[in-house]
């Protein structure tokens, strides 16, 4: 390396913003009372600012292609920043109402955001390993971050424990791939590994386990439904949208990128990780009583459905994970904050119980999340539906039949559920009206529904974006 | 073709009322402001409509009124139009939603906004599922259907509601993914969804036992065909009546538009093959619903009975695949379409007064309502399929079709025709005739003017399709030929031949 530019730092550039920002606005909250208001708001606006800047910034590698900008990187990147944005407009007044005005929750998220964009950009072992640990360690403390609620605390030591042992079992799978075929960066070894070998396999199952933890899918689910019930309401709409789609993102990345030659063993895993993680979030959402404890499960099913389009391992499969990444993120945003929405004088509530007859105490509301649920369920002409379409739609193509008629009969099975809360909602008694809903909720929850009913209009854009991205991995 | 594009106009117009009943308050003048917006609109989609009938070129097989934009970026374009047979389906849907907005003038009395709301969305979709011409586009509204009759069978049901509801849901819903499945792998290997196309296309025939099944999965449980009818009771006796007229009018109907649109011209060598099957299915249906319908207690319950037993004849004329069974089979679809909605709301009027389904509730109502016996008369005897009236074409086209193919089986569905005189005329005994000895019918009152002008119609097309079919059998002869032909085409000479003894 001789001269350095910053020119060479281009790729980089909303990661340093984000990154520089939040040391910022960690200075700020730290040396000025009562600066949370201000802290959260920069912070949106510099996730909203950083999302921009990765649409327009071109093609290209930093740090010796450890650090990768195509099409791919940039629409995953809006995705995460948009989602990490959503979940911080969401909790503003959350966190008024419980008196849990921290600072740093707005900075750990931006950090968090960080993590993501290194890790959806990653081009080789060693970035991918700092990406995910960076988002990690601030997802640990945020899930931890009511820290005098015995629950938030626990699930974030829970959060925190299997996480470190994912991330051994990640690092172990690393070392064992970088020992059997001397490379770190993924195009080294897509070209080192040929037909592949046990121990390059042996590796590859490691990593792809660590991966299943970070995107909760089957059997590495474990710690969702608690640490999804125990955080912190703002928090959960957090997890389940931003750090998926960055976990996804370089799932899809490694697996495509630094495997071709052993698409057929990856895939069986892949198959095998989908069909479990379907057929579970199906079936254990069923008995649920709590929503957030529902919606962890939903989004094991959810992460399911995506992964049947990385099981396919063409660019049409890679095309329905990214849309179903983008409508899963508009949907389970939506759903959240109707979800924080439900205050009652005495506090939060969550129990599915709590919604009903809210079709007659808040038609809106109840109108909104319905349509959202459907969505989820994948019944047209919602957005949900043409999230699943794509992806069976590669799954088909490749041949994977037997994969895509369990995924829709899994669907079928997961609309029953979804079903449940309509019926609570509509064909119940109504109970106490909920507080006033903030007006950010009301506004992204319009956002989110009115992209969910609407989007069969003018599906052809998002799935273009998809198109041309997941043609960047092949 | 058109400047204007009169067939979405017909498929979209339903939503503008939708937006105006949205922008009411929710109070009494709402509900009566919703009432009529709904009706006001419902009346002018089907003046729309029948701006299509006008216009339609009945010599030609071809799609008319054709639409055609991208739409899904590559996996699938808005394209609409329609042929002889979707169009009498699409006029029966615009025709009989004005009823069914009339028919919940007093029945239903809370969230009346919602209620019209529900159903204005769903015309558009049933109006849409006819008139689609892309695979994915026709799922879209074919499946979109479900969300608001959940909401209607679910919100403004009887007391097992929430049973039927999910029932209704989870039934179609299974049917329909396995079709969805499908749709792609027709979409891999012909390139396009378009079913204009698609007809054309031939199949490899190793690929076409799987194709079919799949749709046939998602049309015979929305026709329904025995043994996956069971969600028709239930849903039929928990809708309101509106809801019910609906499900018997037009959802059904679009198991059998399936078949007639998808099973025979994309999959002719699966349906030759699969014939004696559905044969098997319907002559079941045919006999043993109607046994079935026999020991009802609840009159929703034997009207939906005889639904399957009537359904069994279109899915028996389809697959006999001859110019007189499928013409029969459309013919039954709208006659069909027509009688039960008028036997449901038959129901509905003396269900507003007492209440009840229960046949033991009703007896000797002609002592106070002549009217309403003589309807009810008339609704039964096309039930039964008498002469002159709609129901004896269809099914003698129907039965006529299949004799020439299958002798036995056309044999064993003459069977149903008795018994459906001997279930019909028994229903119409106990509610009817007799001395009106219960108490609590002594203060019954008759029709009403608002009840004849929605049973006044219904009567007309009855009898009028009747005495002369011929506008309808007319308005699908050359499309059903033109199926027919391809049909026979793409199954060779020999199989052809050996088909039709």
């Amino acid at each position: 390396m001789t001269a350095f530019s910053f020119a060479s730092l281009t790729p980089v550039l909303p990661e340093i913003i984000l990154a520089l920002g939040a040391m910022a606005l960690l200075m700020l909250g730290a040396y000025r009372e009562r600066s949370t208001a201000i802290v959260n708001v920069c912070a949106i606006l510099l996730l909203v600012a950083a999302g921009c800047i990765a649409w327009l910034i071109p093609n290209g590698r930093a740090f010796n292609g450890s650090f990768i900008v195509d099409d791919f990187a940039r629409y995953m990147k809006i995705l995460a920043c948009l989602g990490s944005a959503s979940a911080l407009v969401m909790s503003l007044d959350y966190m008024t109402a419980e008196r849990e005005q921290k600072f740093e929750y707005a900075v750990l998220i931006l950090l968090s955001t960080v993590g993501m964009g290194m890790l959806i950009s990653a081009g080789d072992l060693i970035a991918l390993y700092l990406g995910l640990e960076l988002m990690s360690l601030a997802l640990y403390v945020v899930a931890a971050s009511s820290r005098d609620n015995v629950r938030s605390t626990e699930a974030g030591l829970k959060y925190f424990v299997l996480g470190a042992l994912s991330s051994g079992m990640l690092l172990y799978g690393c070392s064992l791939i970088y020992g059997f075929t001397g490379n770190v960066s993924f195009t080294g070894i897509a070209k080192a590994s040929g037909e592949g070998g046990l121990g390059l396999i042996f590796g590859l199952v490691f990593l792809l386990a660590g991966f299943c933890f970070k995107v909760s899918a089957v059997p590495f689910h474990m710690w969702t439904p608690d640490v999804y019930e125990g955080a912190p309401t703002p928090v959960t709409a957090f997890f389940a949208a931003a750090p998926k789609i960055a976990a996804m993102a370089i799932f899809a990345r490694a697996t495509i990128s630094a495997f071709p030659g052993i698409t057929h063993q990856w895939q069986q895993i892949v198959v095998f990780v989908s069909i479990a993680s379907m057929v579970l979030g199906a079936f254990a959402a069923i008995g649920q009583r709590n929503i957030k404890r529902l919606m962890a499960y939903s989004s094991i099913g959810h992460m399911g459905f995506a992964l049947i389009g990385l099981a396919a391992g063409t660019a049409e499969g890679i095309q329905g994970v990214l849309v179903y990444m983008a409508i899963y993120l508009t949907m389970t945003v939506g759903t959240f904050a109707v979800i924080l929405s439900m205050r009652r004088p005495e506090g939060m509530v969550e129990q599915i119980s709590d919604l009903s007859g809210l079709s007659r105490t808040n038609p809106a509301l109840a109108f909104f999340l319905a349509m959202l649920l459907f969505s989820l369920a994948g019944i047209p002409p919602l957005a949900g539906f043409f999230a699943k379409y794509y992806v069976f739609l590669g799954a088909i193509k490749a041949g994977l039949y037997g994969l895509a008629v369990i995924g829709v009969l899994a669907s079928v099975v997961g609309a029953y559920y979804y079903l449940l809360i309509v019926k609570v909602m509509y064909f119940d008694e109504p109970a106490p009206n909920f507080q006033r809903v903030p007006l950010e909720l009301k506004a992204v929850l319009g956002l989110a529904g009115l992209f969910n009913i609407f989007y069969f209009v003018y599906p052809a854009p998002l799935v273009a974006a998809a198109g041309l991205a997941a043609k960047s991995l092949f | 073709m058109a400047a204007w594009p009169v067939l979405s106009l017909t498929t979209f117009l339903p939503l503008v009322g939708v937006l105006l009943i949205a922008l009411f308050k929710q109070d009494e003048a709402g509900a009566r402001n919703a009432r009529w917006v709904a009706l006001w609109t419902t009346l002018i989609t089907f003046a729309v409509s029948l701006n299509l009938v006008w216009r339609f070129d009945a010599g030609s097989s071809e799609f008319q009124f054709v639409e055609k934009h991208p739409w899904l970026g590559g996996y699938g374009t808005y394209h609409m139009g329609v042929d002889g047979i979707s169009l009498p389906l699409v006029i029966l849907t615009t025709a009989i939603m004005p009823l069914c907005i009339a028919a919940s003038w007093r029945a239903i009395t809370v969230r009346v906004r919602e209620y019209m709301i529900a159903f204005l969305v769903l015309e558009t979709l049933m109006v849409g599922t006819f008139s689609a011409l892309d695979l994915v586009l026709f799922y879209l509204f074919f499946e979109g259907g479900l969300i608001p009759m959940f909401l209607i069978i679910g919100v403004w049901g009887g007391p097992r509601r929430v049973y039927a509801s999910f029932k209704f849901f989870l039934y179609t819903l299974l049917g329909s993914v396995l079709m969805l499945l499908a749709i792609m792998a027709m979409y891999w290997e012909a390139g396009t969804t378009d079913i204009a196309v698609l007809v054309r296309h031939a199949f490899p025939q190793n690929m076409q036992p799987w194709l079919w099944f799949a749709f046939f999965a998602s049309f015979a449980v929305k026709m329904p065909m025995w043994p996956v009818h069971t969600w028709l009771p239930d849903a039929h006796v928990e809708a309101p009546t509106a809801g019910s007229v609906i499900l018997a009018a037009i959802l059904l109907k679009m198991g059998g538009y399936g078949f007639l649109r998808f099973s025979l011209p994309m999959f002719p060598h699966a349906s030759a093959d699969f014939a004696p099957f559905v044969f098997t299915l319907s002559v079941i249906a045919i006999v043993y619903t109607s046994l079935v319908a026999l020991v009802q207690e609840d009159m929703k319950k034997l009207i939906a009975y005889s639904s399957v037993a009537h359904m069994g004849f279109v899915t028996m004329g389809i697959f006999a695949a001859t110019a007189q069974g499928i013409a029969g089979g459309i013919f039954q679809m709208v006659s069909h379409g027509v009688v039960s909605s008028a036997l449901f709301l038959s129901v509905g009027v003396v269900y507003d007064r007492m209440h009840s389904r229960e046949i033991s509730t009703y007896g000797g109502l002609v002592n106070r309502m002549p009217v309403y016996a003589a309807v009810f008369l008339l609704f039964t005897l096309a039930n039964i399929g008498l002469p002159g009236t709609s129901g004896f074409v269809g099914e003698f086209l129907a039965l006529l079709g299949t004799f020439r193919v299958n002798v036995t089986v056309a044999t064993l569905a003459t069977l149903g025709v008795i018994l459906s005189a001997c279930y019909a005329l028994w229903l119409y005994r106990k509610v009817i005739f007799g001395k009106l000895e219960k108490p609590s019918l002594a203060h019954i009152t008759d029709m009403g003017w608002r009840e004849i002008a929605i049973f006044a119609p219904l009567v007309v097309l009855t009898l009028w399709l009747g005495f002369y079919p011929k506008p309808v059998l007319d308005m699908s002869a050359a499309s059903v030929a033109a199926l027919l032909d391809n049909y026979q085409h793409a199954l060779g000479p020999a199989k052809a031949a050996a088909l039709v003894k």
